[in-house]
């Protein structure tokens, strides 16, 4: 199989109500990605959307995003996986080009969250989980990755505070993200203040302070073969390795809650792929949609061992100074969480740092980049390894 | 010709159930006679909870029902603030995991528990629960 690389990148604004259809969303973060790769949709094979669809009102949305871009006759496609679906979007156009079936992929990632009433919204939250056997109990997201925090600090002694400084990292650079939804500071001391709404319960023991926030939002990812890459692009980022697994969906199937499997086996294969290892990755996007999922991804993916995420915060190790940068975009957590659109976003955060175009946030010449992408509380884990050669 | 009618006992599961028709909704018989019960693979012997009408592992649909019965080691838990439609009159309410060995539970911890004396690991019994609106689900409690 031929090498596959990314030679463009979009994402729109993380808002809280996009004032537009999807389909004019969508345009903001394509055109921003073929802008930058120096094609037209021509030059587009096929296109892969990836949204969560209890937010679309349209039917099969693919169709009027590739009608509104230009992207027809080509072929497209709709993926999902919840949080997680642009990063399967691009393991599915990783697999598309290195097969030789398309030689130029747009992977779209779109959620316009706003795009049903907050009352169909609070409905639908009721039904994220194992609608069975789950949801009858009265289950929410925040519940089930509170079950996780619980777990980790009984066993492993990660503190409230912990989960604090993932918050107060993210708000660091949060701040100086444009793109961004969520921009103010925030400090240890407004989790210690029961006056302030971070310290606010929401499922014991996150707070509002440990959860990010909807936004509505869209990707763009243009996804290319070897020799077009290297006709098209100086600066060609390479996919070395792209990790994905699927886990139970009820929690009562989980051999763990200090952790998600699905997503240390998505990391094994990715690392095995690329031929690379935890400590040969100089930068990385991890799933922050609550605090402890940054703890767990840290030792997901092996930038800790078990239990040992709570120094690697304690200690900055993650912030952009030390020694394994995590979301120095500011992660979900300030951006905003638009499901559809995130994975290509965080993708996008790891290629402007290997071009060395990250700005403000530009970490030292890094080489190799890794995403960890989590549908759901751990249904689906995706890892995906980039890198300059 | 009479249309033979749709059997939607399951919808009496949980505070809302989402669920109209299920192969295994003689489990809501069972919560009617005050008992939790798992499925049993008779072909190869897997348990399963939450019940399944089918094995993945040996391919039989040939389940028997058994009782969940014993305590279970309390995996993990949260209290709930906030509450889906439909929910919010339970608010707070804690969601659980208890761990029996062969297979997992989950559900809800007892609403007169104090969370100061809940701790992980604890054994718990998994009862039979009547909800304030008519509905039936199952609950933890101290062992
Ligand atoms: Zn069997």
């Amino acid at each position: 199989m031929g090498k596959v690389a990314i030679i463009g990148v979009g994402q729109s604004k993380f808002v809280r109500n996009y004032p537009g259809s999807i389909r004019e969303l969508a345009f903001e973060g394509f055109k921003e990605a073929i802008t930058d790769a120096g094609i037209t949709a021509k030059d587009i094979d096929a296109s892969i959307l990836c949204s969560a669809p209890e937010y679309d009102k349209q039917r099969s949305p693919a169709a009027v995003v590739a009608e509104y871009l230009g992207l027809n006759p080509q072929p497209t496609f709709y993926v999902e996986s919840l949080c997680s679906s642009s990063s399967m979007g691009l393991k599915m156009a990783y697999a598309m080009v290195a097969s030789g079936v398309h030689d130029a992929v747009a992977v779209i990632g779109l959620q316009k969250m706003s795009e049903i009433s907050s009352a169909e919204s609070q409905e639908r939250m009721g039904r994220g989980a194992d609608i069975q056997w789950e949801s009858p109990f009265g289950t929410m997201m925040p519940a089930y990755y509170a079950m996780h925090a619980q777990a980790h600090m009984d066993k492993y002694g990660t503190t409230l505070e912990d989960l604090a400084a993932i918050r107060v990292k993210a708000s660091t650079y949060g701040q100086i993200n444009d793109r961004a939804v969520f921009r103010k500071a925030i400090t240890q001391d407004m989790f210690a203040d029961p006056k302030n709404r971070m310290s606010d319960p929401v499922s014991s023991p996150l707070r509002v302070g440990d959860c990010c926030a909807n936004a509505d939002g869209t990707s763009c990812l243009i996804v290319v073969s070897e020799e077009r890459a290297k006709s098209l692009c100086k600066k060609p980022v390479w996919i070395l390795g792209v990790g994905a697994a699927s886990a139970s969906v009820n929690l009562a199937g989980r051999d763990r809650l200090h952790g998600l499997k699905a997503a240390e086996q998505a990391a094994q294969q990715a690392y095995a792929m690329a031929g690379v290892g935890p400590k040969d990755i100089d930068v990385a996007e991890v799933h922050d949609c609550f605090t402890i999922a940054e703890i767990l991804a840290y030792e997901a993916l092996g930038f800790a061992e078990p239990g040992g995420a709570k120094e690697l915060i304690r200690g900055k190790e993650t912030y952009k100074e030390g020694s394994i940068p995590v979301n120095v975009d500011g992660g979900l957590l300030s951006k905003g969480h638009p499901i559809g659109a995130t994975g290509g976003s965080q993708v996008r955060s790891i290629v402007l740092q290997l071009r060395g175009e990250a700005g403000d946030i530009q970490v030292k010449d890094p080489q190799i980049g890794l995403v960890h992408n989590i549908g759901g509380v751990g249904i689906y884990g995706n890892v995906t390894i980039l890198g300059n050669e | 010709m009479s249309e033979k009618k749709e059997d939607v006992r399951f919808e009496k599961f949980g505070t809302v159930s989402f669920t109209r028709t299920t192969r295994v909704n003689n489990f809501i018989d069972h919560l009617e006679n005050d008992k939790v019960m798992y499925t049993h693979c008779k072909t190869c012997g897997a348990k399963f909870f939450p019940p399944r009408a089918d094995c993945a592992g040996c391919l039989s649909s040939d389940m028997e029902w058994c009782e969940v019965s014993g305590t279970g080691k309390l995996v993990s838990y949260s209290q709930l603030q906030y509450a889906p439609v439909g929910f919010e009159a339970d608010v707070p309410y804690s969601i659980a995991l208890l761990d029996y060995g062969e297979y997992q539970v989950f559900g809800r911890l007892t609403g007169d528990l104090d969370l100061a004396d809940v701790k992980i690991g604890m054994p718990m019994t998994t009862v039979v629960n009547e909800l304030s609106n008519g509905q039936l689900n199952f609950i933890f409690k101290k062992a």
